[in-house]
């Protein structure tokens, strides 16, 4: 099976995080960069669907040079290649131009498996593997909390607000997981050397022959017009409890017309 | 007057509170239309109607209800080429962004999604969205500038209000592409609903942290929780142990809520939890430790031991509701 893992590096959440003054589009150059949460989730399922039915993991980023940090790692986490797609005219990219971009290497790659994580702890928007599913034309199993397959038909537990949907579908397919799939991995000593002579494919736009004017900020479909930090909150009114604490709370909470 | 087109959510007949809420900032853009999707419109039209609906597109059958997303999509797709509304509204639930994301592609329109907020722009071009993005530490206002404004807005962001409107139901007119039949759902397995109303959507969320202490202990949570009428939410230090299930997850890895009331019991706010309420409009906390960071976001905060402060409160509660 021909498994493809998207992979995007993300601004670490720990540290204080920041658009760039004018376009609006995320810091990416200052804050420490990491594999975003949800997809080493992504990156293990793949692993774990490879070592069961055989095949091959290949990593997927769309991003700037230094993104090859995160590539590196998915590669130590014992994935077997990776496509990484930098361009400077990517730059600003919304989910319509990523999720292009992506589309269209997948396109070129071939794939049986694509698995992204259900969101990126960046921008938060949880599209992507919607947009993918759409454009490639295959089945949506997206929020997965399991994912069987015999390498021809597939199904997943979706999350839902009540439980789990089944559903199932046809290879190939686009999938996305939520957090609580599995424990994912850490690289081992062996499996970090052995990451430094995986093969990893740097393409251009002009390689995948996508047009520059259809990506990157020029070109996406939505324009962030300000931003401003969020004004602290105004102080509370904290007491100790008392063997008062719950009447207090309840008094607060009358106050507010919320009882 | 432009078409707005705003995506029902609903379970059968019952139309769930985001989609009142959808109607009202509907209205600030033009006249609102209701896309439903599977059974269940004729019993909801008087609702619909009360809350400024002027029509009903009505998908029903073909198996809409029967995958994932994408027959959603192909219903506002059609009814987007048609009536060319002023801008699409879904609600910012997972489904909703996802049908918002694939919507985007097929149109050729930019998607914002997690709206707070969503004004009309002082130059007439079109709805500006609010976010907040970084865990809530930044607020954006941003517009959509290509094809039509899809919008997926956070439930509670507005009071819905009601405005006189005749819904007149109407065939959608759209049938679904097979590419949209991909991912069929062959079972909905409700593992634990009772009453409680959907986390995502619920006007108050009463969450547990690590200081819960285990399992049992979330009947405690679960009967404040129900006092109120609320949803329960769990922090990951509490999932992870296995006290509460996943989907229950409130933060970075799990689900955002924006509640009217946000009450964190037990939990010291980490900035990845914060992540998932920060935008609560009013956020009341019950934690042992002063020190704790998830005061610096109490409008009301209590120093105390959860296990005396929660069935006092949670007395408290059902003695004045009564009387
Ligand atoms: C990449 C990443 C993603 C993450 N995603 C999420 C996420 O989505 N959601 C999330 O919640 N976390 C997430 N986390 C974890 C987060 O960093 C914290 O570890 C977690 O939120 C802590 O949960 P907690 O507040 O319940 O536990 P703790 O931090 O241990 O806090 C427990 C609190 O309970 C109080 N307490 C204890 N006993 C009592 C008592 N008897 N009465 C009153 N108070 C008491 C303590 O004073 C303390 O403040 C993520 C972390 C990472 C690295
Ligand atoms: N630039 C990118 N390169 C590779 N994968 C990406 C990129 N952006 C997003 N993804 C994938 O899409 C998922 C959802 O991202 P998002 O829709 O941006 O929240 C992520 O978890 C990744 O798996």
């Amino acid at each position: 099976m021909n498994i493809v893992v998207c992979v995007k590096q993300v601004p670490d959440t720990a540290v204080e995080r920041t658009l760039t003054p004018g376009a609006g589009t995320l810091d990416r150059e200052t804050p420490d960069g990491l594999i975003n949460e949800l997809d080493e989730y992504a990156i293990e399922e793949g692993l774990r669907l490879a070592e069961a039915h055989g095949g091959e993991v290949t990593i997927l980023t769309m991003g700037p040079d230094k993104a090859s940090e995160s590539i590196r790692k998915a590669l130590s986490m014992g994935a077997d290649k990776a496509v990484h797609l930098a361009d400077d005219a990517l730059a600003g990219s919304d989910a319509l131009g990523t999720s292009l971009a992506l589309a269209t290497v997948l396109g070129r790659i071939g794939f049986d498996l694509v698995i992204l994580g259900s969101e990126a702890t960046d921008a938060r928007t949880g599209v992507l593997p919607a947009m993918l599913a759409e454009r490639l034309g295959v089945p949506q199993l997206t929020l997965a909390r399991k994912v069987d397959t015999d390498g021809t038909a597939i199904s997943i537990q979706r999350q839902t607000d009540y439980g789990y949907d089944e559903v199932e579908a046809s290879l190939p397919a686009v999938v996305s997981v939520v957090e609580k799939i599995n424990e994912p991995r850490y690289p081992s000593f062996k499996g970090i050397m052995a990451a430094k002579k995986k093969p990893v494919e740097t393409l251009s736009l002009a390689d995948i022959g996508l047009d520059p004017g259809q990506v990157g900020l020029a070109a996406a479909g939505t324009e962030v017009l300000s931003f401003a930090k969020r004004p602290a909150r105004q102080a509370g009114t904290i007491v100790k409890d008392e063997g008062d604490g719950g009447s207090k709370a309840a008094d607060f909470l009358a106050s507010q017309k919320f009882i | 007057m432009a078409e707005v087109l705003v995506l029902a959510e609903h379970s059968g007949e019952t139309v769930k509170k985001v989609t009142f809420e959808l109607l009202t900032l509907a209205r600030r853009f033009g006249e609102p239309s209701v896309v439903w999707l599977g059974s269940g419109a004729e019993g909801a039209r008087d609702r619909l109607a009360e809350f400024g609906a002027a029509k009903v597109y009505l998908a029903d059958g073909d198996g809409v209800d029967d995958y994932v997303a994408a027959p959603a999509a192909d219903v506002l797709a059609t009814l987007t080429g048609r009536v060319s509304p002023a801008a699409v509204l879904v609600a910012a639930t997972p489904e909703g962004k996802e049908i918002a994301g694939r919507l985007a592609v097929k149109t050729g329109s930019g998607v914002l999604t997690d709206a707070v907020d969503l004004t009309p722009a002082s130059d007439g071009s079109g709805p500006v969205a609010e976010q907040s993005i970084f865990g809530g530490a930044i607020i954006v206002q941003s517009q959509v500038r290509a094809g039509t404004p899809i919008v997926a807005v956070r439930p509670n962001s507005v009071a819905p209000e009601p405005a006189p409107g005749a819904a007149a139901v109407e065939p959608a007119g759209a049938e679904l592409t097979d590419a949209a039949k991909g991912a069929r759902i062959t079972q909905r397995v409700v593992a634990q609903r009772g009453e409680r109303p959907e986390l995502t959507e619920a006007s108050i969320v009463v969450s547990g942290g690590r200081g819960v202490g285990n399992a049992e202990n979330f009947a405690l949570i679960e009967k404040l929780a129900d006092s109120l009428g609320a949803a329960v939410g769990a922090s990951r230090a509490a999932t992870d142990a296995g006290w509460y299930p996943h989907q229950f997850q409130v933060g970075q890895t799990g689900k955002t809520v924006s509640p009217q009331l946000y009450l964190a019991v037990g939990i010291s706010g980490a900035i990845q939890h914060r992540a998932g309420m920060q935008t609560a409009k009013t956020i009341m906390v019950i934690n042992k430790d002063p020190e704790a960071p998830i005061f610096e976001l109490a409008d009301f905060g209590v120093v105390g031991d959860l296990f005396s402060v929660v069935p006092q409160l949670t007395e408290e509660i059902a003695r004045r509701s009564q009387s």
